[in-house]
């Protein structure tokens, strides 16, 4: 047992998972941004702008209907350059989907007379958005985007696959070590263990957000 | 990379290989009709129990629940490929490791991590509908079952049928794990074809089939996401005759 959790490996794992949350972070972060704007295209774009709704609903459709995998395995396939960028660009451009899915949820529940209360303040459109629409919009979504942050930290083993060194690729290669039944189930006691306190004190704070909203 | 996509010759090749993307497209379409079926049965069954008023089986429920919430698939997965049998093997005290068969380990897989996820959407769809539709029920004269039938069972499914339909086309795209326990999945084949013969038409097939599948999933999700904000209408009725 002793041989199992060294020091070493420990920290190997531990590295791992510092490369497991910086994909997480960046990719939820570029997400809601690109997301964002999808999200406002297929909503708002009309007449002229036509194409760019349709672009944005072809888009989120395609990215819905496959899998986060196939796009990881593709994009190592054909880009050249730093595995870890071309990881984080396979996830945003799966996430932005969903989490464009999201932003319209929330965009949608916005009352129309909010609309209407900016036009007739002489807000245009871009600071409607801004200052009115969004932040009632994001502050509905907080729930949903911190547990589409969990979904991201699980799918990041996903990465394992392209042997990025996230946690659950490090935690292989201390696996492929382990030998009896004591050490294989105390490493994945161990993974299991590190990705639930990672994933359940996010969703303790949704829970805790969502009682607060409620609250007030 | 991008040229490449237009040599005809390779399509050729790839399409060449249709045999094995369909061996890999039935495989994963009976592990997530199969996986459906199993974690329909666990979030139906650890649902209703968390709604109980028997704490032990809320406990319960709620372990189930987190836990499989809360980790990730992948990590299933390779526990029940590579720690399972090895604890099978001491536990039944068989001279080598009881490996599961892929298509069980699918199953297994999606369905267990799926419950999890039902099961919240099945506490919370039962949890929304307020107690005193119950009660105006039983005060209307209804039986217990007449209410499950004709006003609790209605207005629950309304609210859980979306998001059960998009745990579903989550399930499919999740099957996908199986690859990388060279489950013999639609991914899986894919992948192999793409790295034997070294240019990605195959991933290009593959997400067209994935999407062949999960296309109408999502178009049912938005269909009844539209239909569950509408608010109910009174039937007509007949104007009654006087005799």
């Amino acid at each position: 047992m002793s041989v199992i959790f060294s020091k070493a490996n420990i920290l190997f794992m531990f590295q791992g998972l510092w490369l497991t949350i910086v994909i997480s972070v960046f990719t939820i972060f570029l997400s809601i941004i690109f997301g964002t704007i999808l999200a406002m295209f297929r909503n708002y774009c009309k007449g002229r702008l036509k194409f760019l709704s349709v672009f944005a609903s072809a888009y989120i459709e395609l990215f819905r209907c496959t899998p986060n995998l196939i796009w990881i395995l593709l994009l190592r396939f054909t880009m050249k350059g730093n595995a870890v960028y071309i990881s984080i660009l396979a996830f945003t451009l799966f996430t932005s989907a969903v989490v464009a899915e999201i932003v319209r949820g929330g965009l949608n529940a916005v009352p129309n007379t909010q609309f209407e209360g900016a036009a007739s303040q002489g807000f245009n459109f871009f600071q409607t958005m801004w200052y009115i629409v969004l932040p009632q919009a994001y502050k509905m979504l907080i729930p949903a985007l911190l547990s589409q942050c969990t979904t991201i930290i699980k799918d990041t083993s996903f990465l394992k696959a392209v042997d990025i060194q996230e946690f659950m690729r490090n935690s292989s290669v201390v696996l492929g070590s382990a030998r009896g039944i004591a050490q294989i189930t105390a490493l994945y006691g161990f993974v299991l263990l590190t990705y639930f306190v990672l994933n359940f004190a996010l969703s303790c704070v949704v829970r805790g957000y969502q009682k607060h909203l409620a609250v007030s | 990379m991008v040229k490449g996509l237009f040599n005809i010759s390779r399509w050729e090749e790839a399409f060449a290989n249709m045999d094995t993307f369909g061996e890999g497209m039935l495989m994963t379409i009976k592990v997530a009709i199969l996986g459906l079926l199993v974690s329909l049965l666990l979030g139906i069954i650890f649902g209703v129990i968390s709604t109980t008023k028997v704490k032990i089986l809320q406990i319960i429920s709620r372990i189930y629940v987190e836990f499989f919430q809360n980790t990730p698939l992948v990590v299933q997965v390779f526990f029940y490929y590579n720690g399972l049998p090895q604890i099978l093997q001491g536990i039944l005290g068989t001279s080598r490791p009881v490996r599961l068969s892929k298509l069980l380990l699918g199953v297994i897989g999606v369905g267990f991590y799926h419950g999890a996820y039902i099961a919240e959407v099945i506490r919370t769809g039962i949890e929304a509908v307020p107690k005193g539709q119950t009660e105006a029920a039983y005060s209307q004269g209804f039986t217990k079952i007449q209410t499950m039938r004709y006003i609790i069972l209605p207005q629950t499914l309304k609210l859980i049928l979306p998001p059960l339909a998009n745990q579903a086309l989550n399930l499919v795209k999740n099957t996908s794990v199986l690859a990388l326990v060279a489950g013999g999945d639609l991914m899986y084949h894919s992948d192999n074809i793409v790295s034997n013969s070294g240019f990605l038409q195959g991933y290009i097939i593959s997400c067209v089939l994935y999407f062949i599948i999960c296309y109408p999933l999502a178009a049912l999700v938005r269909r009844l996401e539209i239909r569950s904000k509408k608010t109910p209408t009174p039937k007509k009725m007949k104007p009654m005759e006087v005799a």
